[in-house]
């Protein structure tokens, strides 16, 4: 049905918001209530705010755990009922509501399966944004690509070209900065050719990037079991980064060693996301970008080379994704493992539209996949009586929910998987 | 600045879009470039912007050559457009349209966006656009936005204005006040393009008139030559577009649509309160400017947009919450005004053209199956009784031209034993031959005693097609009158005055 | 406008030799070959007498040069062996059984490659043949271990409750699609890795379908011999009747996307869901449906995995067969007989392996072999570009033709 849309011309009608986020909310919030609280483990759960070694050490804080799913579950009614006065005043409930909504049911969760443990609560939050810096960086770089109108499922492949080129060439020079550098350009032209592809011949971009999944998927598999198994000592052996803390700020309480006392490809992360925010929002480079995203042919009409914007932007996300790929190796565990991103690209291209094509709010949601990453290798360990296989498929099936229910018909960039044809 | 074009040819494949054309604008002109639909003045306008390059032939500004790579060469050299489809990107506002391409920036790149607004409220004030550089461009209504698209020309320092069929969007009165615009910014010295198809249009603001046929230049004319003469020069034959037609035979009530309101897509009575009757023998036109809710009115009228309120009934039968497949099994005819979105499958050949509306029985299914000896058998006597023109019934129906693609659609939903039809715009982008022949097969079937709806923003087509012609303006039917009603008349009604 | 080229009579044979070579099993058939050549380079790097031999290139490059002919002859006739006649072999059965092995690795390729081609020709992106598998194989499994049934009946109920499973949990994407505008790619991802989370815990969990007797690891039970799928050529070879299974799902494709009105609305959906949507057809439902039956393919590949063995199950029962169909479905272009090809192509690379692995190369070669291929698929102009193939002509010699009577005809 095609319409020239011009509302300006008819009388608005009222219409009330979708009720849909606070009915999940409130769902959810009940749940929290009543499993975690009324009917909750009366156990006492010990959180503790600081590792041995940190500089301000705060005393273990200790509560029952349905007290802590009490006032939590209470504090998300409250946001559920929130966001249910903003829908019956027409006002769309705002993301940063619906990620605290998240955090906090994550912080119910962990207290819940901590009963009678201790919940080491700067550990996880430190190995949260461990893990979802990958996440990040592989969604920024998705971000940089559908901005301008190039759909990018190949994250994956780009994290996992990142993950392997960062470990075996760190390992062979013996110098990860270097291996760094070549993740990051290896994932970078892999990006390219994405950016071909899609630009020049123009093929399906969800086709192309599917395709360059299963090829660096096949090639890092067949290396991985040819070469890197037979010979690890000097092949995958790289180790990692060392940690820095960030005088000052890692004196922080809580927040301070998990944020501060990180490894370079973390410190590069906090680097990058703002940057890109203000790249893509305040300058001239990215009123182009999402000019080109949403409008190319109206881009060109005023002078803007479609093309070469789409293939930079692509190229340029690549060595972003690549960068993610690295921490992956290099930034975390210290060798490459066959598939060893392991569908975390696809998370990441979650996190793209969970965040809304937005670079802060992606951030966001990385990091609340991140915490519930570490919720399973934790919950794992403390063998809290519930299937392990339920808290593995947990960040699916959070993002099928956030993807269907909170997120439903987001607004891609207009052109975001379009092939922009010149005559 | 005066523009000169020598000898410009473009070719796409095997076919001449534009065959060594010569064109000269004299400066603080208004040089009026006339075509029917497909003779090329697009694609020669897109060569003077950059967006094409020519195979052969030379652009040249104040006598020197220019060699334009892309449409920021040409805006450098004051070469300003105003397309037809708004070059403008809905999400942002009139100032970050207006500067983009050549933002003014502070440090670090930044954008300065004040200077941006200044710049748009000194052109909007110099000349009465009465524009909000920080609305958002998608929340305003077309006319404005065309006025942004001028600011984009004027604000880049164009000295030659090159206008797409400007018109096709606005109210008769909007036209005249482009058409003061145009003269306004002539006598301030810019050179101004002016491209249609409307004869009209050309006699009232033209100094100069360029004819383009089959994408050759076929000579040139005077403003005060008569429509007929320039008619002629632009089709190369005597044309007679005024469709000859006997009194209609009133029947029954075939289409009643009582206060009908639709609802949308961004929460607006896009269809307000909206009730007439179609009888069976007559032709009802629904005018108006596009964009007023007529489209959303045919959408809904075949159950493509579920109604908020209101009744349709077709006929005794009652329609209003149908589904799409019911209505049209119900015997009513639909030409959509988008035939290559909505009224053709592209990839599919003609013949599986014919059968897509109906797929799930007689004549085209035998049980589960597709009857191909039936599909075969009435798509080569569709192809005949509609003069497409095409070698086989199995080409793709995205390899015909748009004249022959029209007639696909019409064949497929004529051909039907029809209650009703509905045609929107049945003949945009269709050439003059295919236009003649769609206007007697409409017109058959209403001497067939069937009702029709025509919803066209072509005055002309309105007023030679309609016994009665309801006006749309804003969702809302401003008043439903006689076929013989002025022009003038009609246009104080399109910009929403009532009778 | 005018149309002033023409093509001139004697050359219209040489144009309708092009149209053919730019064609579509062209390109096919090039892109495999563009893929095992690749995989050659990969074998030859990979060899240690190569590497060696390299590096005294300059001085004997012979040396290096038969290092890399022997790689590749011995890596590709490793390959052969494995999945097509083992000339090796002391008797004809094991020279044969090979080919036979390919076949049983094709059947579940094939199954779920049309479910893929399906959903391709719909307009959708089933990335989801994973998740499908496992659903269905799991209460493929319930039947097979849990419930007894007589003989015959036990295994045409298993198939159905294979295919039945697979169709819910793809008709489940096609909903949400439907319903709420997400996207079915990232839908099926995150759908794959909870059906493998289900699937994980029943192998887990004893009241479920744990293995009697079984240890900590999850696994189930194998089928019971009732439910088993019956060995085709004798106990001397392996292939079952899955095999059948995805032969008459070729068929049953076939008659549905070329012959029915069914795969009609399908294909037009596909094409234009705008068109088809003012043609009267429900689009919404419609994608509901084409999931459906996609998954319905993807479920004769389920039985195949749940049912045609005769040792209990893993959660890896799936293998790759997930990510492979797409590669299936894209290198036989969404067509029955593509499919069908790509499937058995793509099954010798499996059956192939274990051969390979005797040589002392990677299995994990095909991978590679696999994935140049698709990539090649994906990008026309590149196979173009590498065979110098002439490029697609955008109006064909018929075009032309009919474009100058049209043309002629309306500026009469």
């Amino acid at each position: 049905m095609s319409t020239v849309v011009t509302p300006g011309l008819f009388s608005q009608v009222d219409v009330s918001v979708s009720k849909k986020t606070p009915y999940l909310m409130a769902a959810f919030a009940v749940f929290v209530l009543v499993a975690f609280g009324f009917v909750g483990k009366t156990d006492i759960v010990a959180f503790q705010w600081s590792k041995q070694d940190d500089l301000i050490h705060l005393p273990d804080f200790l509560v029952a755990s349905n007290v802590v799913g009490l006032i939590l579950g209470t504090t998300l009614v409250a946001i559920a009922v929130a966001s249910f006065v903003l829908a019956q005043g027409k006002r769309v409930t705002p993301l940063w509501l619906t990620l605290i909504f998240g955090m906090l049911a994550v912080v119910a969760l962990l207290a819940w399966l901590a009963a009678g443990n201790t919940l080491p609560f700067a550990f996880i939050l430190g190995n949260a944004v461990v893990l979802a810096v990958p996440l990040a960086l592989g969604a920024m770089g998705g971000i940089m690509s559908e901005r301008v109108g190039v759909v990018n499922i190949a994250i994956e492949g780009q994290l996992l070209t990142g993950a392997f080129l960062a470990a075996v060439v760190g390992s062979l020079t013996d110098n990860l900065y270097l291996g760094l550098a070549v993740a990051m350009i290896g994932a970078a032209l892999l990006s390219t050719v994405l950016a071909v592809f899609a630009i020049q011949y123009l093929v399906d971009q969800i086709i192309v990037g599917v395709v360059l999944n299963v090829l660096v998927l096949g090639i890092t598999n067949f290396l991985y079991a040819q070469w890197l198994s037979s010979d690890g000592q000097n092949s995958n052996f790289p180790g990692t980064f060392p940690i820095i803390p960030i005088p000052g700020l890692s004196a922080i309480p809580i927040i301070g060693p998990a944020l501060f006392e990180a490894r370079i490809t973390t410190y590069l992360a906090y680097l990058i996301i703002p940057t890109l925010w203000f790249i893509l929002f305040k300058t001239r480079l990215g009123l182009r970008a999402r000019a080109v995203g949403e409008h190319p042919l109206a881009a060109d009409t005023v002078g803007i080379n479609v093309a070469r914007t789409r293939f930079w932007w692509v190229t340029i996300g690549g060595l972003v994704a690549g960068l993610g790929g690295a921490a992956l190796t290099i930034g975390a565990v210290g060798a490459f493992g066959r598939n060893m991103s392991g569908g975390q690209g696809f998370i990441a291209l979650a996190v793209v539209i969970l965040g809304r094509w937005h670079p802060l709010s992606a951030a966001a949601a990385a990091l609340l996949f991140g915490f519930s990453i570490v919720l399973r290798i934790w919950a794992n360990q403390v063998s809290p009586g519930i299937p392990t296989d339920f808290i593995t498929i947990v960040p699916y099936v959070v993002t099928l929910i956030a993807v269907v229910g909170f997120v439903g018909r987001v607004r891609a960039p207009a052109a975001d998987g379009q092939p922009y044809i010149k005559g | 600045m005066k523009l000169e074009l020598r000898g410009i040819t473009k070719r796409f494949g095997s076919l001449v879009a534009n065959d060594h054309i010569n064109l000269v604008v004299n400066s603080g002109e208004i040089h009026a470039l006339l075509g029917e639909n497909g003779a090329g003045k697009s694609t020669l306008m897109n060569v003077l912007y950059g967006l094409y390059t020519a195979d052969e032939g030379d652009i040249l500004l104040d006598g020197v050559v220019q060699k334009f790579k892309g449409p920021g060469d040409a805006m450098a050299a004051g070469i300003g457009m105003v397309h037809q489809h708004f070059m403008l990107i809905p999400v942002f506002t009139v100032a970050e349209n207006v500067v983009l391409g050549h933002e003014p920036t502070g440090i670090l790149d930044t954008l300065d966006i004040d200077t941006a607004r200044k710049r748009v409220r000194e052109i909007s004030d110099r000349f009465g656009f009465e524009i909000d550089p920080d609305a958002l461009v998608e929340d305003l209504p077309v006319g404005s936005q065309q006025r942004v698209e001028i600011i984009k020309a004027l604000a880049r320092d164009a000295k030659v204005l090159v206008l797409d069929e400007p018109t096709a969007v606005l109210t008769p009165q909007e036209t005249d006040e482009l058409m003061g615009i145009m003269k306004g910014l002539a006598k301030a010295g810019t050179s101004i393009v002016f491209i249609t198809h409307k004869l009209r249009e050309v006699q009232a603001v033209a100094d100069r008139i360029t004819v383009i046929r089959l994408g050759a230049v076929v000579g040139e004319a005077k403003p005060t030559d008569s429509a007929a003469t320039l008619a002629t020069m632009m089709v190369g034959r005597a044309v007679d577009l005024s469709v000859s037609k006997k009194e209609p035979k009133r029947g029954e009530t075939g289409l009643s649509v009582a206060g009908l309101t639709v609802i949308g897509d961004r929460n607006n009575k896009v269809v307000d309160d909206v009730s007439f009757e179609v009888h069976a023998g007559e032709v009802l036109a629904i005018a108006g400017v596009q964009g007023n809710g007529q489209t959303e009115l045919a959408e809904a009228l075949v159950g493509l947009r579920t109604p908020s309120a209101g009744s349709i009934h077709l006929g005794k039968m009652d329609i209003t919450h149908s589904s799409v497949r019911d209505v049209i099994d119900a015997g009513v005819g639909y030409i959509p005004e988008d035939r290559s979105k909505d009224g053709l499958v592209g990839d599919f050949t003609i013949a599986e053209n014919f059968m897509i509306n109906r797929s799930y029985g007689p004549p085209f299914a035998k049980g589960l199956n597709i009857d191909f000896g039936n599909r075969e058998r009435i798509a080569s006597q569709l192809i005949g009784d509609y003069d497409v023109r095409t070698p086989s019934q199995v080409t793709l129906a995205k390899n015909l031209s748009g004249g022959n693609q029209q007639k696909v659609v019409v064949a497929r939903e004529l051909s039907r034993d029809l209650n009703l039809l509905i045609a929107s715009q049945p003949t945009r982008g269709v050439d003059v031959g295919s236009i003649e022949f769609i206007h007697e097969r409409i017109i058959a079937t209403r001497d067939a005693g069937k009702p029709v709806v025509i919803v066209s923003t072509e005055l002309d087509e309105v007023t030679s097609l309609a016994d009665r012609i309801a006006v749309m303006y804003r969702g809302r039917i401003v008043g439903i009158v006689d076929a013989k009603t002025s022009r003038e008349t009609l246009g104080r009604m399109m910009a929403g005055a009532t009778v | 406008m005018s149309d002033v080229t023409e093509t001139p009579v004697e050359r219209r044979g040489v144009a309708v030799v092009r149209e053919i070579m730019s064609g579509g099993s062209t390109r096919a058939i090039l892109s495999v070959v563009a893929g095992f050549v690749i995989g050659a380079i990969f074998m030859v790097f990979s060899s240690e007498e190569f590497l060696a031999a390299a590096q005294y290139l300059t001085s004997r490059p012979t040396d290096a040069l038969s290092a890399a002919w022997t790689a590749i002859a011995e890596g590709y006739s490793a390959l052969f062996r494995g999945s097509i006649y083992n000339y090796k072999a002391d008797d004809f059965v094991a020279a044969i059984r090979p080919m036979t092995e390919t076949l049983r690795f094709a059947g579940p390729l094939i199954a779920s490659g049309l479910g893929i081609a399906l959903a391709f020709r719909v307009g959708l992106f089933n990335i989801g043949a994973s998740g499908q598998l496992l659903f269905g194989a799991l209460w493929a499994t319930w039947i097979s271990t849990r419930v007894s049934l007589p003989g015959g009946v036990h295994l045409v109920v298993a198939v159905l409750v294979a295919i039945l499973g697979a169709a819910a949990y793809g008709a489940v994407v096609g909903f949400l699609k439907a319903r709420t505008g997400a996207h079915e790619v990232i839908v099926t991802i995150m759908l794959n890795y909870i059906a493998a989370g289900i699937l994980t815990f029943f192998f887990r969990t004893p009241e479920l379908l744990r293995e009697v007797d079984g240890g900590g690891t999850p696994k189930s039970d194998a089928p019971a011999l009732t439910a088993q799928l019956p060995l085709l050529l004798g106990s001397e070879f392996t292939l079952h009747a899955g095999f059948i299974l995805a032969i008459v799902g070729v068929f049953v494709y076939w008659w549905l996307m070329e012959r029915s009105t069914l795969g009609f609305r399908f294909r037009m959906v596909g094409h234009n869901a705008d068109a088809a949507r003012t043609a009267g057809i429900n689009v919404e439902r419609t994608f509901v449906v084409a999931m459906a039956v996609s998954g319905a393919f993807v479920g004769l590949a389920a039985a195949n995995q749940a049912l045609g063995v005769q040792a209990g199950l893993t959660p890896d029962l799936d293998g790759s067969i997930g990510f492979d169909a797409i590669t299936v479905a894209l290198l036989g272009s969404s067509t029955a007989p593509g499919v069908l090809l790509a499937g058995l192509l793509f099954g010798a690379f499996k059956a192939g392996a274990p051969q390979m692995q005797v040589i002392g190369l990677s299995p994990e070669i095909t991978g590679v072999v696999q994935g140049f291929i698709v990539l090649f698929i994906a990008a026309p102009p590149l196979v173009r570009a590498i065979f110098r193939l002439p490029p697609p002509q955008k109006t064909t010699v018929i075009a032309d033709w009919w474009h100058k009577l049209t043309t002629k005809g309306d500026a009469k």
